[in-house]
Order: C-alpha cells, then sequence, then structure tokens
C-alpha cells in the first residue's frame, strides 16, 4: 500500500474532497437534494436534476446492484492487476451509477451477472485515499449459463 | 416555441471529399500533414482554390489555430466543437449555420491525426484532479473498449444479444473492406475468427474492436447555390442533427439506449423529411461492432433490442439488402482516433457513383452517424443527390 501503489491515484478537488474523506473512513457517503429529494453522484456543489445549492451529504448503505460490467485483459500501465479483472457500473439503492472494481468473484463472465445484489468495501490506496469497490452479495448469487 | 429546422434542408451542399494521400501506419507524416494533405485532396475534388477557403472547422488534438497556420489560410468563421469522433459529422451542421446566417461561404472541415503512429500529436491533458481522474480511470478503465462494453453487456442480458451477432457486423464490414483498395484489413474474416481472435475487454474479443491507425481526411461544405457553379455533383445536406448527454461513462443516462445517438437521428430525420426506407447507405461510426448495431436501434432502422436479429445472416454485407459501412469502417478501412470524417467521405462518395467494385447501384441518399467520447454525444446527416 501506501507509497508503493502504482495505479492512478484520485486528486479530490474542493467540491469532492468530502467524498474521500468518508472513504477514508471506509463510508460512503454520496450527495442528496433538499429540493428535489433525489440523490446523486460524482460530488458537485449544486443537485444536477434541478441545479439547486440546497445539498447535503448523506452516508449511504453501500448496498445496490450491478447494472452493466466488463471484463478488462488489457490494465492500463501502471495498473496493479495482474490479470482480467472486473470493472462494473453499480447503481446504489439511491439510484445513483458510479464504476467501480467488482471483487471478491473470479474475473468470468460465467459468475456475474446484470442486476446482481452488490455491497461496498473499501480498499485503502495509499495514506490518503481509500476506493470504494463492490462486492457480491453472496446469498443472492446465482450462477448463470451465457 | 422553436426554430423551424426544416428550411435549413438543402441550404447547403458538399462539394469536396477526401483522404489524406496515404491512410494507414505513417511513422513518416506529421497529424498537421495529414490534414494539409486531406485539405490539399478534397480542394482538388471540388475544383476550388484555397483562397477560396473563409471558415476552417476542426477538432481533436490539434486546435483549430494550427491548421490555418500550417496550411497558411485566415478564416473568418472558426469551428473547433470538439465533442470526440463525431465532430467532424457535427461540424457539418455548425457550417450549414454559419452559411446561412452569411458569416461564411466556403468551409473546410479537416481532420488528421497520427493515431497510430503518434508524430506530432499534442498531448492530452487530463489532470490528477479531473473527475475522470477521480472516478473512472482508478478503476483500471483502458481507453474506450471499457467503456463501450458496458452497453453491450447490458445490451446482451436485456435483449439475448449475442457474441454471434456483434461479430457479424465485423465479418460483413471486413467484405466491404475486400473491396475497397484503401482498406488497411482486407483479408477474408469469418464469425469464429472474430469469436476466437484474443479477448481484449469481455464481450470485446479483437476483432470487435477498431483498428489504430494514422490518416487524415477533409470535406468542403458550401452554399447549394454556389455549389452549383462547381464541377462536382453536390451531394445536398438534407438534416443534420447533434446532442451530447454526460463525458463519464458511468454517468451514461441509460445503458440500453443510446439517447445521444436517438435525439440527433430524430432531429436529423425531422430536417429532412427523409424516412427509414428512404435510406440507400448507411456509414455508422464502428468504434466497436454494438456501436452501429445501437444507431440501427436509435435511428429507427429497428426496434430496441432488435439490432442482433436484424445485423444477422450478413445483412449489413455487400450483397445484402442494408449496405452499412460500405468502405470497411473503422473496423477495416481506417480508424484514427476519430473516425467521423470518414462517415462523410464515403457517403458522398457512393453518392456521386465513384465507389467501383463496392458500389452500391442506385444510392441516392444516404446517411451518416457517429459517436463521440464514451457514448457521450452523437451527431447525424442525411445526405441526398437531389435538393
Ligand atoms: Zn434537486
Amino acid at each position: 500500500m501506501a507509497d508503493t501503489y502504482t495505479g492512478p491515484v484520485p486528486k479530490p478537488t474542493p467540491e469532492t474532497q468530502p467524498f474521500w474523506d468518508a472513504t477514508k473512513q471506509h463510508t460512503l457517503k454520496i450527495q442528496r437534494c433538499g429540493d428535489c429529494a433525489r440523490h446523486y453522484f460524482y460530488p458537485r456543489p449544486l443537485c444536477p436534476h434541478c441545479l439547486s445549492r440546497n445539498v447535503a451529504w448523506v452516508a449511504v448503505s453501500g448496498r445496490g446492484k450491478l447494472h452493466s460490467f466488463v471484463i478488462n485483459h488489457r490494465a492500463p500501465r501502471g495498473f496493479p492487476a495482474t490479470g482480467p479483472f472486473v470493472i462494473g457500473i453499480v447503481e446504489l439503492d439511491e439510484g445513483v451509477k458510479m464504476m467501480s472494481n467488482i471483487v471478491g468473484v473470479e474475473p468470468d463472465p460465467m459468475l456475474l451477472r446484470c442486476d446482481m445484489p452488490v455491497e461496498v468495501v473499501f480498499e485503502d490506496i495509499t495514506d490518503e485515499i481509500t476506493l470504494p469497490k463492490f462486492k457480491p452479495v453472496t446469498p443472492s448469487f446465482k450462477p448463470v449459463t451465457r | 416555441m422553436s426554430a423551424d429546422i426544416t428550411k435549413l434542408r438543402g441550404s447547403v451542399a458538399i462539394v469536396g471529399a477526401a483522404e489524406s494521400d496515404e491512410l494507414g501506419r505513417l511513422p513518416h507524416k506529421s497529424s498537421l500533414q495529414l490534414h494539409m494533405e486531406a485539405t490539399h485532396n478534397a480542394l482538388a475534388d471540388a475544383g476550388l482554390k484555397k483562397s477560396d477557403i473563409d471558415a476552417v472547422f476542426t477538432s481533436g488534438r490539434n486546435m483549430a489555430n494550427d491548421v490555418p497556420e500550417y496550411l497558411g489560410i485566415r478564416p473568418r468563421f472558426i469551428g473547433g466543437t470538439q465533442v470526440g469522433g463525431c465532430s467532424f459529422i457535427l461540424h457539418v451542421e455548425h457550417a450549414m449555420a454559419a452559411i446561412n446566417a452569411g458569416l461564411c461561404e466556403v468551409a473546410l472541415i479537416t481532420h488528421g491525426e497520427s493515431g497510430y503512429s503518434r508524430i506530432a500529436m499534442p498531448a492530452p491533458r487530463w489532470g490528477d484532479d479531473s473527475t475522470n481522474n477521480q472516478f473512472e480511470l482508478p478503476y483500471g478503465t483502458s481507453g474506450p473498449a471499457t467503456g463501450y462494453g458496458f452497453l453491450a453487456t447490458r445490451h446482451m442480458h436485456t435483449y439475448g444479444t449475442t457474441s454471434e451477432q456483434l461479430a457479424e457486423v465485423a465479418v460483413a464490414t471486413r467484405k466491404w473492406a475486400a473491396l475497397n483498395p484503401k482498406a488497411f484489413a482486407r483479408d477474408p474474416l469469418t464469425i469464429d475468427d472474430v469469436l476466437n481472435s484474443r479477448m481484449i475487454c469481455w464481450p470485446f474479443h479483437l476483432l470487435d474492436c477498431c483498428l489504430v491507425t494514422d490518416a487524415g481526411g477533409a470535406v468542403i461544405v458550401t452554399s447549394a447555390e454556389r455549389a452549383r457553379d462547381l464541377k462536382t455533383k453536390p451531394v445536398y445536406v438534407l438534416g443534420t442533427g447533434e446532442c451530447a448527454t454526460h463525458m463519464m461513462v458511468s454517468q451514461m443516462p441509460s445503458f440500453v439506449s443510446w439517447d445521444a445517438a436517438r435525439i440527433s437521428g430524430e432531429r436529423a430525420f425531422r430536417m429532412s423529411g427523409v424516412k427509414q426506407a428512404d435510406i440507400d447507405v448507411a456509414e455508422f461510426y464502428d468504434a466497436f461492432t454494438i456501436v452501429p448495431m445501437l444507431a440501427l436501434e436509435e435511428l429507427g432502422f429497428c426496434k430496441p433490442g432488435e439490432s442482433g436479429a436484424f445485423v444477422s445472416g450478413q445483412r449489413t454485407a455487400p450483397g445484402g439488402d442494408f449496405p452499412m459501412n460500405t468502405n470497411g469502417g473503422g473496423l477495416s478501412y481506417t480508424h484514427t482516433g476519430m473516425y467521423g470524417i470518414f462517415t462523410i467521405i464515403e457517403a458522398v462518395r457512393q453518392l456521386r457513383v465513384e465507389c467501383g467494385p463496392r458500389q452500391v447501384a442506385n444510392a441516392k441518399t444516404a446517411i451518416c452517424h457517429g459517436t463521440g467520447g464514451t457514448w457521450s454525444a452523437a451527431a447525424t446527416m442525411i445526405v441526398s443527390t437531389e435538393r
């Protein structure tokens, strides 16, 4: 970890800092609009739905569904994967979508399914930055033939 | 109350279209040289002089300042809209607007990219604190193959679209390439070849992915009135449309539909008054096999989810009833990274009956369509030999 991580490391901006502060504490926080009551992601000081500035950070459960995924066989330069790995689009229960890695499952299309339940886990990649990643919620897991 | 876009129908024509002298892997040429060759060739095609150009539109790593300097042009109208590879299709709409407003008369739309050899390519500028570097790149995305795949996966899940159906597109496109001496990859291809090629980013095999080449392309647009005085047969622009919805693919509004394409297509069809059944040739951006399939759905050639069935049985190949990507496409002819200009060049050539063995019989009306970013932007254009 720490000094040895070779992949891209996010550098927070003022509007995204609370997100990264929360992941460092192993909590997932996103923003919610006080006017239209919708959650949104990625962090911005104005609601992208109604442009209200009445927005607040809220902690969420980190549960959601795997909306879609790919299995990347060609890691970009410096990325610490040693073989194929899964990149997913996760739809949180709050309705927002975010990209992440799907971990805790082999990178095999037979073992992954759109809409399978997933939950957040945290990976400390440097002293400052922790990435939210997601793993299948195993009791609901049913392999499919593709 | 929105403006009446139908009055733009047929107001401008494409009067010149050409590639750079060579296409492919060109370590002896810079990106700006590729611009210059294509412009030179498009001017010769149109029978115009450099001094006739009063507007320059371009996109990509070279700024809209670089091209006028290199070519020695002083444009009085400049278009540098950059939404990725479809930018050049959208530039036609912007040129049409500027010409109709009387701000310019002869617009050059030019592309040059040393996509493979990387000669004199200005570096991209993505900071460590960009949204991409915070919310996507840390997960190991490696270029467009990653992002384009999400829609393919969801489409397969929702509609039962298969890898074999995706491969049909690559195979059909290669058959067109075999008829085009300028195409980079011309060897015969089978569906098994596609499915047995190495995995790049599931569900994409290597042969589901476009080429990486060096090339330039340019087109010249002028008013329909001015076009009448030129030596070439004018190709009239009947309808155009554009839309953009997101930058990061994770923020795409839907992963089974392509909203930007649908919106751009509806506008182009409305402006043109043309119906899907009137289209004789389709030139669709094919960065990956799934991309023209979604174009077929969103532009109304088939229903949502039915593109897999639509492309089956080599329907888009030579001899099929839906000629698509007749130059060999980005999959087999050339793909610099920004393929859009080449959809226009091929549509023009088909309508002018210049395509030799790959000529589509009685081609009067063509559609060009492209993507930019990662499904981020889309542009559609309908062109015809008749106003
Ligand atoms: Zn709101």
